[in-house]
């Protein structure tokens, strides 16, 4: 009897390494399926995480950085923090390593479907939310939803991620791009100064047939919740991506629970109606 | 029809003998002060004279530690960093005298091995290829309460054939395919039926209706889980724990596990151990944060799983099985039937 291995991972190459921001702890990894199969295997969403294994060192749940309608690659940037994530950053462009899904869910894409969609990212945690903005920026699926508004802020301007594509969204008019720091004492700064909440308070006029997907540190979600709630959001339809410590990625290891739900097969992405109904131990 | 047959116990003895050409059979073995299940074909010799194992079977489907892949890390080697498969035995095997809540701890287990979107291939190749051979309670201990989660001293679920101990001789009775294909490979023995059915039939009524614990589960379902989870008592049912983990490793319900690395100069295996809810670092983030970072939280956890989150998710039940092993070796006395009580009662 053979059965599909869940704990497999496929072999990828490391294509490309980018350092995104000025501490140098954040690299974004561009992998390449070494067998073409198992690229039209792993079909994902926005929203979706994989485990990155590194023979000899283990495995990590990251969030995936590119989007469905890039062909060819897969990215994610990774923060160095850990064994893992530290062997990862000073590993080469060539280098062979492992990939292990799509695994959890994705951002209610069909939900979002001909409403005003609101992004709020913090940090580096803009990784699944450049994912979804790639996605919803594609001209094949643009004219599905209507407004698009970002909010994304990091402590500085070097710690921001993707700054290459944040300036060349900035010049779309097909959404409205706010990028913010916590305070910067760079004279040339042209974009917004002040924590995310507060930005978010500033542009977003009304969640009127919106949906806000939120992903970043705990106190920005912390903060950013009750601006939403008087934005008149219900909680239904803001939804936030959790991060838990992970082993297994397919809900049986037992270590990612919020009450009965698994944060790595059930979420990572919830809503805030959901949320409020689970134990708040997260 | 089910079949029944009838084996003095020297002829069950050889019986179990002659099913090594077909299985590998675990059997009760006694190891000092206490009952283990060991593999036959290792010279242990089968002791069905005892209450229940020390050690729950668990391990036999899901070992305390297996490796799940190999991998070289020889740059030379053109397969280098990719992960294979571990050479892996699903060959037939027998638990003969598992006792009734191991086999339901089997099954409140399956659930989250074997689920509609992912399956874990090392537990279910393991799981299907057991044949269960229970053997019936005769003289449950103080600390069983099976049939306040479901079980029974002689329950047949999760079982592919049920012993009655008579005394002098044992009553087996087939109840699936699985098990009237191993009893055929029982040899000896003949086909019984009438009185010998009727003698089991009220033994095992006679003891299921002495069963010491009443443990009060059937209000679980209905509690808000936020009250719970709020609930002023976990703080006392903490206070004692010392987070040894005792509980979680000899629970036959308890499933979690760890993931490892392990390198050996150029080559390495990722393994799998099993984990407890009970140790800190099974939640700490790579940032520091730690969701169950005190123990009161972790308590609370292990009985909100059994007893809540499992219920809630499954609707088959608590997840636990009654055995009592973790009120007999925990040494700071904390007695689930009384959490589940605190629970039922808030």
């Amino acid at each position: 009897m053979t059965l599909d291995n869940p704990y497999l991972p496929y072999p990828v190459r490391i294509e490309q390494i980018v350092t995104e921001t000025e501490d140098g702890n954040l690299k974004t990894f561009r992998l390449v399926f070494l067998n073409p199969e198992h690229e039209e295997k792993f079909r994902y969403m926005p929203g979706q995480f994989a485990e990155l294994s590194i023979a000899g060192k283990g495995e990590i749940p990251i969030g995936i950085a590119s989007s469905p309608t890039e062909r060819g690659f897969l990215s994610f940037t990774v923060n160095r923090v850990g064994v893992v994530t530290a062997h990862l950053h000073n590993m080469k462009e060539g280098d062979v390593m492992g990939v292990r899904g799509p695994l959890g869910n994705c951002y209610p894409w069909d939900e979002m479907e001909a409403k005003n969609v609101v992004i709020i990212g913090g940090g580096f945690a803009f990784t699944t939310l450049r994912s979804s903005l790639v996605y919803l920026l594609d001209p094949q699926n643009r004219s599905r939803f209507k407004d698009v508004i970002v909010v994304y802020g990091a402590r500085s301007p070097g710690m921001l991620l993707y700054r290459d594509e944040l300036w060349q969204w900035e010049k779309r008019d097909d959404l409205q791009m706010h990028v913010t720091v916590d305070a910067t004492d760079d004279p040339d700064w042209k974009h917004h100064t002040g924590f995310v909440p507060t930005i978010v308070k500033k542009v977003v006029s009304s969640s009127d047939s919106s949906v806000a997907l939120v992903c970043g540190p705990p106190v920005m979600i912390r903060n950013t919740q009750p601006v939403l709630e008087d934005l008149g959001f219900p909680p239904e339809r803001v939804f936030l991506s959790l991060e838990m410590r992970m082993k297994c990625g397919i809900g049986m290891c037992g270590r990612c629970n919020i009450g009965d739900q698994y944060v790595c097969k059930d979420g990572p992405v919830f809503s805030l109606a959901q949320l409020k109904e689970m134990p708040p131990e997260y | 029809m089910t079949a029944y047959r009838v084996y003095s116990k020297e002829e069950w003895t050889s019986a179990v003998k002659a099913l090594e050409s077909h299985y590998q059979v675990f059997v009760p073995v006694k190891d000092g002060d206490f009952h283990l299940f060991g593999l036959l074909s290792e010279g242990k010799r089968p002791d069905f004279d005892f209450q229940n194992t020390h050690l729950s079977p668990k391990s036999i489907v899901y070992p305390q530690s297996e490796r799940m892949f190999e991998y070289s890390l020889d740059g030379e080697d053109p397969d280098a960093h990719m992960l294979k498969e571990a050479p892996k035995d699903f060959s037939p095997r027998a638990i003969v005298g598992i006792r009734p809540c191991d086999a339901l701890a089997f099954q409140r287990v399956r659930v989250n091995f074997d689920t509609p979107r992912y399956r874990d291939p090392w537990w279910v190749s393991r799981f299907e290829s057991t044949t269960f051979v229970g053997l019936g309670c005769n003289a449950p201990e103080a600390t069983c309460f099976c049939t306040s989660v479901g079980g029974g001293p002689f329950s047949e679920a999760g079982l592919d054939v049920l012993l009655y101990d008579l005394g002098d001789r044992f009553l087996a009775k087939g109840l699936t395919s699985k098990g009237d294909g191993l009893l055929k490979k029982a040899l000896g023995g003949m086909e019984a039926g009438g009185t010998l059915v009727r003698q089991a039939e009220s033994l095992a009524l006679k003891v299921t209706e002495a069963m010491p614990a009443v443990v009060p589960v059937d209000g679980l379902k209905d509690k808000s889980v936020l009250e719970l989870f709020e609930a002023p008592f976990w703080e006392d049912v903490a206070f004692g724990c010392i987070n040894c983990g005792t509980c979680t490793y000899l629970c036959p319900t308890c499933w979690c596990f760890d993931i490892q690395d392990e390198v050996l100069g150029k080559s390495g295996d990722r393994i799998r151990n099993w984990d407890s809810c009970m140790f800190p670092l099974f939640t700490l983030h790579g940032s520091g944060h730690n969701p169950r970072g005190g123990k009161v939280a972790r308590v609370r956890q292990r009985f909100m799983h059994k007893l809540k989150y499992y219920l809630d998710k499954y609707n088959e039940g608590v997840q636990c099985s009654g055995c009592g092993r973790c009120v007999r070796s925990c040494p700071a006395n904390i007695d689930i039937r009384q959490v589940a009580e605190l629970m039922n009662s808030l």
